[in-house]
């Protein structure tokens, strides 16, 4: 700080920042991309391993031997839904009744603000099923949940097999220490977020349901299972979950111990293990798991039902049964198994889990990389954005200072405040015609989708999709329409402070979303930082204002669709691509009612208007 | 079976007569009985009662300074003299009474341990004694009741009224509470056996195998002291122990599915003399849904007398076994009294005693009559508050447990009952003072609670706070100084020591300095 308090020296310091500004920026974005990475290489990523000593070193015996009841019960299940066509409530509540559960039953309504085209609901209405395991002599404070959501597209019938077989060999056993609640949801995730809120008692998301009217005390753990199939050739994980919370890693470690102890093959984003971390495969081919869970976790959408528990501080995860074309299957015998060991492990827990990590990114399975390792890749590219703002800072600072401070002699009159001369109202209206903008694409589409229904031949849902993408577009006018107001004494310096203060704006909403979802920060920073540094009224100006349209949150959007589908391996055509994008909107806005996802207004009421910022600095006369 | 009824009913017989003379009426006397009932699930309870009297001190009413023992043990005895108790009841249960599946319990009790006393109005410092007593109480049962402090007593002024003989209730004698997370296990088990006149050695209490009572679903003790009227007119006082055990089997884990059960399977073990010290011993066995379901009932051996009474508001058959024996009994079916309630009234009795923060818990009490079929939601509105640093939970923690609440009521009853004479009743059915036949008395409890604080990984955010206060400390005044202050060039002054010294002298010559 010494340093700082010598004038000579701090003169010296701010002559350099100011030269070495655009090397340093370029170095250190590079530095933060390289960072990130270099993620997936094995100094960086460590080996899991179990930290929880209730479920590390005790051993359990795998005895289910239920799979011909599983699938017996799955198939009558599969039949009793196609006569029903609906959830057979009345077969699921005999059946759990006969095996020994505690059967309740909830029935909830939801009608969704515009049609959801992709699973093809509107107002929906249904019943969960859930059967109770009280564990003998325990007061009912613990339970944990084993969940099988059954949606119109994903019947998971085999799942609810196995699961009535699972509760079957439960209730013979006396170990149970916490009681164990078998719950079958009716429409997916709608019918699991509406179980949740009833059974906390809490109503988020304007969901009506009839109250639970049986409690089983604090959910421990939770594990969401989707099967169907007799026979599986892989178990999926999916940990992500609503607005990219992730589960305590070690429970992701005891998935990953039963995967070894069955000898089961398990993947994690559709991705195999790689095998050797010596030679450069193995790293590369974590490269490309590490992206699949950053832009899933940054998507912020729940990768299974278990994505809504997390926001319950329950820790949950989802198993995915894979039938691919691979010759090795297994059968339900032995994903039973694994499930039956993991859920007496959890039964050990005496406290809630919380000695292994929450904040990690997975290259693969058995790899994780902790928050500290990762949190400098986003670290640097922020720096670039502290870099421009200071030489912006000081730029002003120079030019109100005048040029006898510039020239070293000896100014006995103190510097000017700096931006006192630019006028904070000239500031204010791009500021507020900005953050009215993005109020108008958060509000309006929903508002008046019955509007641009009546006149315009499309359906509501399309309508939203497209007044949001209008009126996204329609702010890219509003440099011209808002010179009226700004006024243009000193022309130079007014961008200045404007992009100054743009910077800032984005630098902290970056630094706050990278803080509780680092993907969703980290991709953002990577594309919206270089338009945001370079972008200024002079020079080419059609470059960058094709480089900040490119870099603007939809755009990156519609990028990371191409780059997923990319690495999942089945890339999109130019129109299908524009078909999921315009699925991925109507989605994102729907998860945002529906469940409560941040992401629509986080882009929409943050870091759009910040966004136009820039567009408004690139545009001034 | 039938051989071994005769003989121990033989054995009675003679012991009977020369147990306690002719010549005085029997002085303490025990009485010990069990009630098997099949529950509504197919799971199958199992309620020991055991009931001592103990006829102390002649006509002193409170049974001041006494010392003769009989068949009461001494260390309550003493305890009731030392603390001038006038009631104790303590149960100590692992597990819930799922009262939806199981139907109405005889007795419920908290999940945990639950101590309330009433004191005597001679004592002066109740909340002294309260202290006290728990903490003895602590050693006879080995259980943690020494934990009962300020923080987890309250007084309430609407239930817990006295079970026995009482003249005036004030509620400054009473002292409740409950300890949610004490776990109930074999170590309590044996003291409670050991204040049996015959211990485990004979009579019913053979069938108390710690590791059969221990694989149940629900497993309750309870001890209950009070005072009771010595004879019909009330003349005199004696005091009243009851033990009271109660558990529950599940049949569906240990009779692979069939509803069957005889008392070798549950007890492993069977019933073969009767307490030569009891003045009655019985077993009683719902046989209320005979012939009323398509599924048959059968006991065996057929009982030799039958009992029928309205208990908890309906009619019931029990099949008597006038001492032991294991019967075989298979499924039955019997009432599920169901409480719904909705909207509390407007007119109730409502007492509200605000917490104070780490001095005492919050009462409310709720006196209030409830529609039929109808739900009663009751919630409570709280504010979150921070907890003093020490008083974290360590990192290997629980979360904190919320004491159930009690549901105290005088359900109508369905069948009138007829008025029984108190003493000759079977026990299961006297615990609980009825005023009139048409209604009876239910206690419940609900669940405890368990809240999980979200208190993350202790040791990592104190890291961070030692960290984070370092650099505030360590840039804070740098920055401070930077950002107020505003820096100039001085030029430096030339020729220090000659100029300060001619400064010196012309200050003190009065002259303008250099």
């Amino acid at each position: 700080m010494g340093l700082l308090s010598d004038p000579v020296r701090r003169r010296a310091l701010a002559r350099l920042v100011l030269r070495l500004n655009a090397p340093l920026c370029v170095l250190s974005y590079v530095a933060g991309i390289a960072w990130f990475l270099a993620l997936a290489f094995p100094p960086l990523t460590q080996r899991t391993y179990m930290s929880e000593n209730a479920m590390g070193s005790t051993m359990v015996e795998e005895q289910f031997a239920g799979g011909d009841r599983a699938r017996s019960l799955a198939r009558d299940f599969a039949a009793h839904r196609r006569k029903s066509g609906a959830l057979p409530v009345a077969w699921l509540e005999r059946t759990m009744r006969s095996v020994g559960l505690e059967v309740y039953t909830q029935s909830f309504s939801r009608k969704l603000p515009f049609p959801d085209e992709t699973h093809e609901r509107y107002m929906v209405s249904g019943i969960n099923v859930y059967g109770i395991l009280r564990a003998p002599r325990a007061a009912s404070t613990e339970s944990l949940v084993l969940t099988v959501p059954c949606g119109p597209d994903s019947t998971n019938s085999q799942a609810v097999g196995l699961m009535l077989a699972l509760a079957a060999h439960f209730r013979g056993q006396i170990y149970w220490a916490k009681d164990i609640i078998f719950l079958v949801t009716e429409h997916d995730l709608l019918g699991t977020e509406a179980w949740l809120e009833a059974y906390h008692d809490v109503n988020v998301t304007g969901m009506q349901s009839s109250p639970l009217q049986g409690r089983a005390g604090a959910i421990q753990a939770a594990v969401a299972l989707e099967l169907s199939s007799d026979v599986v050739t892989s178990l999926d994980v999916a940990v992500e979950g609503l607005n990219g919370q992730l589960p305590n890693l070690d429970l992701l470690n005891l998935f990953q111990t039963f995967c070894q102890k069955g000898g089961l093959l398990c993947t994690l984003q559709g991705k195999l293990q790689p095998q050797d971390w010596t030679s450069i495969d193995g790293p590369l081919q974590s490269v490309q798991t590490l992206l699949l869970m950053v832009l899933q976790q940054a998507s912020g959408r729940p990768h299974g039902a278990h994505g809504l528990f997390l926001r319950y501080r329950v820790e949950a995860l989802t198993l995915r049964g894979i039938n691919s074309f691979r010759q090795y299957k297994y059968d339900l015998v032995a994903v039973g198994k694994a499930l039956e060991g993991m859920f007496r492990k959890l039964n050990h827990l005496l406290e809630r889990l919380h000695q292994s990590f929450f904040f990690y990114l997975l290259p693969a399975l058995s790899r994780f990389v902790s928050i500290g390792l990762y949190m400098p890749a986003a670290g640097f590219l922020l720096l670039v954005l502290g870099l421009k703002a200071l030489e912006l800072w000081m730029q002003l600072h120079e030019a109100g200072v005048g040029p006898e401070e510039a020239g070293g002699t000896s100014g006995s009159s103190p510097p000017h405040p700096p931006t006192q001369g630019v006028g904070l109202a000239s500031l204010m209206a791009p500021l507020l015609v900005s953050q009215a903008m993005g109020l108008a694409v958060y509000i309006l589409p929903v508002l008046g989708q019955h509007v641009a229904a009546q006149h315009f031949p499309v359906a509501e849902a399309e309508a939203v999709v497209l007044t949001l993408l209008a009126i996204y577009a329609a702010g890219l006018a509003l440099p011209h329409n808002t010179h009226w107001v700004v006024s243009t004494q000193a022309p130079d310096r007014g961008w200045m402070a404007l992009k100054l203060v743009a910077l800032i704006y984005l630098a902290l909403q970056l630094a706050c979303i990278t803080l509780t979802n680092f993907s969703l920060g980290f991709l953002l920073a990577a594309s919206m930082v270089p338009a945001a540094a370079v972008t200024k009224p002079s020079g080419p100006r059609p470059l960058y204002a094709a480089l900040l349209v490119l870099t603007s949150p939809a755009a990156t959007l519609l990028g990371s669709l191409f780059l997923w589908r990319e690495l999942q391996e089945a890339p999109l055509s130019l129109a299908e691509g524009w078909q999921l994008f315009l699925a991925a909107l109507a989605q994102g806005v729907l998860e945002h009612h529906t469940y409560g996802s941040l992401l629509f207004p986080l882009l929409a009421l943050g870091l759009y208007p910040c966004w136009l910022l820039f567009w408004n600095v690139l545009f001034w006369k | 079976m039938a051989a071994a009824v005769r003989i121990s009913l033989l054995v009675l017989l003679l012991l009977g007569p020369g147990g306690w003379g002719q010549a005085e009426p029997p002085r303490d006397s025990l009485r010990e009985e069990l009630v098997i009932t099949p529950l509504p699930s197919g799971d199958v309870a199992a309620t020991f009662q055991f009931r001592t009297r103990w006829e102390s001190g002649g006509g002193q009413p409170w049974g001041q300074g006494v010392s003769h023992y009989r068949l009461f043990p001494k260390a309550l005895g003493q305890l009731i003299s030392k603390y001038s108790l006038r009631e104790l009841h303590l149960s100590l249960t692992q597990g819930f009474w799922r009262t939806r599946y199981w139907g109405t319990p005889f007795l419920q009790a908290p999940s945990g341990a639950e101590l309330w006393a009433w004191f005597q109005d001679t004592v002066t410092d109740v909340d002294e004694s309260w202290k006290e007593l728990s903490n003895v109480l602590s050693g006879i049962f080995c259980a943690s009741l020494n934990f009962i402090d300020s923080t987890n007593t309250v007084t309430p002024t609407a239930s817990f009224k006295p079970l026995g003989l009482a003249n005036g209730t004030d509620h400054s004698f009473l002292r409740y509470a409950v300890l949610p997370r004490e776990v109930v296990c074999t170590e309590n088990l044996t003291p409670w056996k050991k204040l049996l006149p015959c211990s485990s050695k004979a009579g019913l209490s053979v069938l108390l195998k710690a590791d059969r009572l221990f694989h149940t679903s629900y497993h309750s003790q309870a001890v209950h002291i009070r005072p009771v009227c010595r004879n019909a007119h009330c003349t005199s006082v004696s005091w009243e122990l009851r033990q009271t055990l109660s558990v529950v089997f599940d049949a569906f884990v240990t009779g692979q599915g069939k509803k069957d059960w005889s008392l070798f399977r549950m007890f492993s073990r069977t019933l073969t003399e009767p307490c030569p010290l009891a003045s009655e011993s019985r077993v009683y066995v719902d046989i209320t849904s005979y012939g009323q379901d398509n599924e048959t009932l059968e006991v065996y051996p057929p009982p030799l007398t039958t009992y029928q009474d309205v208990i908890l508001g309906s009619r019931k058959t029990y099949a008597v076994y006038d001492l032991l024996d294991a019967a075989v009994v298979s499924n039955s079916r019997s009432l599920n009294v169901q409480l719904k309630w909705k909207r509390p009234p407007e007119n109730g009795y409502i007492h509200y005693q605000p917490a104070q923060d780490r001095m005492q818990p919050h009462l409310l009490e709720m006196l209030i009559q409830l529609p039929a079929n109808s739900v009663t939601k009751v919630s409570i509105q709280f504010e979150r508050a921070l907890l003093k640093w020490t008083e974290y939970t360590p990192d290997p923690n629980h979360g904190f447990y919320v004491s159930p609440s009690v549901l105290s009521a005088l359900v109508p009853s369905v069948v009138a009952a007829k008025p029984a004479d108190w003493e000759e009743s079977p026990l299961f059915n006297s615990l609980f003072p009825v005023s009139d036949s048409s209604s009876y008395f239910v206690r419940l409890y609900t669940e405890p609670l368990l809240v999980s604080l979200p208190t993350p990984d202790f040791s990592m955010p104190y890291n961070v706070v030692c960290l984070t206060c370092t650099v505030v400390a360590v840039c804070y005044g740098s920055f401070y100084n930077l950002l107020t202050r505003t820096f100039q060039i001085e030029e430096p002054r030339k020729g220090g020591l000659a100029r300060r010294l001619a400064n010196l002298i012309r200050r003190a010559r009065g002259v303008p300095l250099l």
